[in-house]
């Protein structure tokens, strides 16, 4: 029952992101974009953080990863190929998952985020100090990526509305593959990971390779959402693997409400939207300078009364975080 | 009669510091036999059991289980050779209903377990272990609680329901009586009594009267030593058990 008025609310909300281009100008187009790209980016990050247990501080560089590989992959005056960029871009954040995952996994609570967040600067490094990554400056992507089917081009991505329906589509997919995965055996030990995992060890279940799996595909997973980012601005440069960004999506999370898949999504339309909102000098004139300062505030008064984030507003008390039926 | 034991312990020993929590232990531990271990607080007594199961690695001796030798083996290791265990201090899912808990327990013994898109719900053998091992704790009428809403007792009857989801074939019981009432206590040593039949098991009680109502073999621990162990009537008229410990009126 439950179930199916959030089955109508999230169909309903799709179909206001569907219908949006009709309506919005190209500034709003481009901002929802990028706040979708965000929110896969936060669905990701809440596999780890509220339904694995796992508080990364170092999701920004699978973001980063997959944004230079697309860089990297694509030619410099012909278009790169989404079929094969995306995947590639996904690998690789799935690489660098099950090779730091193997390792970070090793430790648990202020020392996982330490480490996480050590890899992250690590990865940081590589890209802002080494050939490969261009330096400070970062790389452009002169040309975007092509999507073609059978020789037809599916989608036109260099067309802001075309691009926004991409993005649309892989933030539902993402949802729709997130909410089945946590509803799966695998999802349902993740749960029981989060409660209780000594227990789950004593159950007989080998709890580091459920965890290191769910590393590695939260980490393919927020390459999706740096892919586009790249995709969409053009270029790429180390800023976005600095945990100034892995602190953004956190906050992402924790606003919307951790371990509720349909929190990301609103914590990241949210907060993008907040900062747009406070840093506007129309509205706020010289206090929109302080805006950091307004959103701190805000972000202290939903911690204390919010303590499931926006998404427990409307919600009624959750019976269990993994129902039985 | 006294078949080969299942599991078996060599100089079994495990330090904290200076302290030998248990110190060159020997227990066999039987098919068909529930194998009763008593002795004061501190004796040692669930720090064997946490090294039976893997909670704890041994510092020395060796642990056979099967002629096998899995000391220091991680306790999901330890677990899928069927050896299930229940904790004395509660150690449950309290977020998730009490069939939830018992489906995961279950969940653990299935090959399909890391297929990630398919909805749990969907394996009924699984939701059906959880079921009867609920019926035999006697908790089936409170499946759809959430664990933490329990009283104490019936959190007590949820660990054993855990551990029995699992379908071990050995069992490690760390004070299954402690908390419980009187009327789930007696069904809980029915059930205990039952079990023994067709698994081994060890059962650590304070409850005397438990202890000799279902016990085959009875092991007495004091200070992380066995002071004595052999058939219970035997062992309570051991002149030793009786100044070290059942004459001190527990
Ligand atoms: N993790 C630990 N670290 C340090 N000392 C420990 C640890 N676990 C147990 N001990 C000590 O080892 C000794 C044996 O403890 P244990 O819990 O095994 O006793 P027990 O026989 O189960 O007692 P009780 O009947 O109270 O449950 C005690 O002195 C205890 O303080
Ligand atoms: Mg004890």
């Amino acid at each position: 029952m439950n179930r199916r008025r959030s089955d109508i609310a999230l169909a309903a909300a799709l179909l206001a992101l569907a219908l949006f281009p009709l309506a919005g100008s190209t500034f709003y187009l481009q901002l929802v974009t990028k706040i979708m790209a965000m929110a896969i980016f936060a669905m990701s990050l809440d596999l780890l953080v509220g339904y694995t247990g796992l508080v990364s501080l170092g999701h920004a560089a699978f973001f980063g990863i997959a944004g230079y590989t697309l860089a990297l992959l694509s030619p410099q005056y012909e278009a790169a190929n989404l079929w094969t960029t995306l995947p590639a871009a996904m690998a690789a954040c799935a690489m660098f998952a099950l090779v730091t995952g193997a390792l970070v996994l090793r430790t648990s609570g202020i020392y996982f985020i330490m480490v996480t967040l050590a890899f992250a600067q690590m990865a940081y490094f590589v890209f802002h100090d080494t050939a490969l990554g261009g330096g400070s400056d970062g790389i452009y992507i002169y040309v975007k990526p092509e999507m073609k089917l059978a020789g037809r081009t599916l989608l036109d991505l260099g067309d802001l509305g075309q691009f926004y329906d991409l993005v649309l589509i892989l933030m539902t997919a993402v949802y729709l593959f997130l909410r089945r995965l946590l509803g799966s055996p695998f999802g349902r030990a993740l749960a029981g990971i989060r409660a209780n995992e000594q227990r789950m060890r004593s159950l007989g279940f080998p709890t580091f390779r459920y965890k290191l799996a769910a590393y590695v595909i939260a980490g393919a997973l927020a390459g999706i959402s740096g892919y586009l980012a790249a995709l969409q601005f053009g270029f790429v440069n180390p800023e976005i693997l600095s945990w100034h960004n892995s602190g953004i999506v956190l906050m992402m999370v924790i606003l919307g409400g951790m371990g509720t898949l349909h929190g990301a999504i609103i914590g990241a339309f949210a907060l993008v939207l907040l900062q747009e909102v406070l840093a506007n000098q129309a509205w706020f004139g010289e206090a929109a300078k302080h805006w950091q300062l307004a959103m701190g505030v805000l972000i202290v008064l939903v911690a204390l009364f919010l303590p499931r984030g926006l998404a427990g507003l409307g919600a009624r008390p959750r019976k269990a975080s993994a129902d039985g039926r | 009669m006294a078949a080969e034991p299942i599991l078996r312990t060599e100089a079994l020993t495990r330090r904290f510091g200076g302290l030998t929590a248990v110190n060159d232990v020997r227990i066999d531990l039987r098919m068909g036999e529930i194998h009763a271990v008593i002795g004061p607080n501190g004796a040692g007594k669930s720090t064997l059991t946490n090294l039976l199961s893997g909670d704890l690695p041994p510092t020395s001796g060796r642990i056979l289980f099967r002629d096998r030798d899995i000391a220091g083996r991680t306790p999901h290791r330890i677990s899928r050779l069927g050896v299930g265990r229940s904790y004395q201090k509660t150690n449950i899912f309290k977020p998730f209903t009490v069939l939830e808990n018992c489906r995961l327990a279950a969940q653990s013994r299935a090959p399909h377990a890391l297929r990630i898109l398919s909805r749990a719900e969907r394996f009924r053998d699984l939701a059906r272990n959880a079921e009867a091992a609920l019926e035999l704790a006697g908790l089936a009428q409170r499946a759809d609680e959430i664990a933490a809403n329990l009283s104490h007792g019936e959190q007590r009857q949820l660990e054993i329901a855990m551990c029995l989801a699992t379908a071990p074939t050995l069992l490690l019981l760390d004070e299954p009586l402690a908390g419980m009432g009187a009327t789930e206590s007696a069904r809980m040593v029915e059930l205990i009594r039952a079990l023994g039949r067709d698994h081994a098991v060890m059962l650590i009680e304070h409850d005397m009267d438990a202890v000799f109502a279902v016990a085959q073999r009875l092991t007495v621990m004091v200070n992380g030593e066995v002071l004595e162990s052999g058939m219970p009537e035997a062992v309570r008229a051991s002149p030793a058990v009786q100044s070290a410990y059942l004459g001190h009126g527990e």
